[in-house]
């Protein structure tokens, strides 16, 4: 591309003035199509607002296509631009003039991806600490903690399916999950054979299911609603079926599940092994 | 022809069977399903429901599996025979009753909470003619359960010292002559649907954390319930 300032020879002198004609049609893109971005896809972009972890993910989600936006459209636009003031005469068999180097271009260019770059990686850590891992598995220690009571509860995945364990209800383990709402988890999440992945989307909450180790997971459920657990580590022939049913409900309707929950499994709790971060089940014959 | 239009046309040629050896080899594998049987539907006046009989063998033997011969399995009677398949048939909205012979030995639970018998009419299930609501882990052999429908049924296994007198190795195994657990349990059928089924017991002998081969593999430890 050339400026009237740097005309390439073999160049007509009327040439117009490709940079300032390029970004005047960048900025009047961006300008227009950031904001409708921000309104028509960004709705549609990551989790709901089921937990205020997964509205903040929402929020990182829109930032994230609002910076991308003007990048896009750059590349874009000067792919079309290109196209049709730079292309080559019907029969005409010419190269274009060589250019070599252009330290103003290099260094803008650096400058300007490094600064978007790092910041949004700081902006990502930042909202990543703040917010208590957002959603994430931090493993065993996590750097922030939330304050405040928080409700523990394990999720144990196997091969295939994912139980739960609410510590602080006797140790009982269930198939379902439920949470009572506006009340802060604690998922502390392990497996018991092969690396699984927790992965409750409308809630925001994604952390890895390592067998023999403790990640852990906060989340504050916002909404009373349903939602869906599915296994986000392909594990093996039953992977795309390893599914559970969760539940936000209030906490009126959480203590009465969570004690008939205690009252039917009790021969299964008793069963159970003491609770623990983690679980080394005891090699089977069959297996060893 | 010159060499190289030669050259080109035979690796075009092996390339070509190759991919075809390849797509016939999965699409193989692919519709590759042990065939679905039907649970016997009972006349109204004997109660209704529908009924089922299955059995589980610590060794398919090379009749019923040439290419796996010791893995475990199960099976289902069929008119009076036994069928290689874990693809069931059985009425939606009904009560299935479900017989179950089993002629294998404990792995172990790895997770005691499917100790418990659950999902079943009366959250129970008779072991030998004894009615329980759960059993032993650590003498599981296999267990039976449909997670989309609740259903988890644990199947303690024979005594060491019976498999060791009467290992029935060469499926199918009749209950009257190799020792065995006799289980029974019923669960509801509620909407149409096609739902899987599995065993969680690791007995995958000789597998990665004994969860490999006929755990996965659809026709021996795992696989379908169609309710119509």
């Amino acid at each position: 591309m050339s400026s009237e300032s740097s005309v390439a020879p073999g160049l007509a002198p009327e040439e117009p003035n490709h940079w300032r004609r390029f970004l005047s049609i960048w900025v009047i893109a961006s300008v227009i199509g950031t904001p409708l971005i921000v309104l028509l896809v960004g709705p549609l972009l990551g989790p709901s607002t089921g937990s205020e972890e997964a509205g903040g993910q929402h929020t990182i989600m829109t930032v994230l296509a609002a910076v991308a936006t003007p990048v896009f459209m750059l590349v874009v636009l000067f792919i079309a631009y290109s196209l049709v003031y730079f292309r080559q005469e019907k029969g005409a068999a010419l190269e274009g003039p060589a250019i070599r180097g252009n330290a103003r271009v290099q260094a803008v260019w650096i400058v300007v991806t490094s600064l978007i770059v790092l910041g949004l990686a700081v902006y990502g850590t930042y909202e990543l600490e703040d917010h208590y891992g957002h959603g994430s598995g931090s493993g065993p220690n996590p750097l922030t903690v939330p304050s405040g009571p928080k409700l523990p509860v394990q999720v144990i995945a196997q091969q295939w399916l994912f139980t739960y364990r609410y510590p602080t209800y006797g140790g009982v383990e269930t198939t379902h999950l439920e949470l009572p709402v506006d009340q802060e988890v604690e998922f502390n999440v392990t497996s018991l054979d092969v690396i699984h992945s927790f992965w409750a989307y409308k809630l925001g909450v994604k952390a890895d299911a390592n067998p023999g180790a403790n990640n852990i997971a906060f989340v504050k459920p916002t909404k009373e609603e349903s939602f869906e657990v599915r296994c986000a580590e392909l594990c093996g022939i039953w992977h795309g079926a390893m599914v559970n049913p969760g539940k936000v409900v209030s906490a009126t309707a959480f203590n009465t599940w969570i004690h008939e929950q205690q009252a039917r499994l009790a021969p299964a709790t008793k069963a159970l092994p003491s609770y623990s971060k983690t679980y080394i089940p005891e090699p089977t014959r069959r297996a060893e | 022809m010159s060499v190289m239009a030669k050259k080109v046309i035979g690796v075009t040629l092996a390339v070509a069977v190759v991919g075809v050896a390849i797509a016939l080899y999965v699409a193989d594998w692919a519709t590759s399903f042990p065939p679905p049987v039907s649970s016997t539907v009972n006349p109204v006046s004997a109660g209704g429901g529908a009924n089922l009989t299955i059995e589980t063998v610590g060794a398919v033997g090379r009749k019923v599996s040439p290419a796996n011969p010791d893995w475990v399995s199960y099976l289902v009677k069929s008119h009076g025979r036994w069928v290689h398949s874990t693809i069931y048939t059985v009425p939606a909205n009904s009560v299935v009753h479900v017989t179950l012979y089993e002629f294998d030995s404990a792995s172990g639970l790895r997770n005691q909470f499917f100790s418990q018998v659950q999902g079943t009419v009366g959250g129970t299930m008779t072991l030998d003619g004894k009615t329980v609501n759960a059993v032993n882990g650590e003498e599981a052999a296999h267990s039976f359960a449909i997670p989309e429908l609740g259903v988890f049924v644990p199947l303690p296994g024979v005594s060491e010292a019976e498999e060791e007198k009467d290992f029935c190795e060469e499926a199918p195994c009749e209950p009257g002559q190799y020792h065995h657990r006799t289980i029974t349990f019923s669960f509801r059928t509620g909407k149409k649907g096609h739902y899987r089924w599995q065993c969680f017991v690791p007995c995958g002998a000789g597998f990665l954390n004994g969860n490999g081969g006929p755990m996965q593999t659809l026709g021996y430890m795992d696989g379908f319930i169609d309710v119509v």
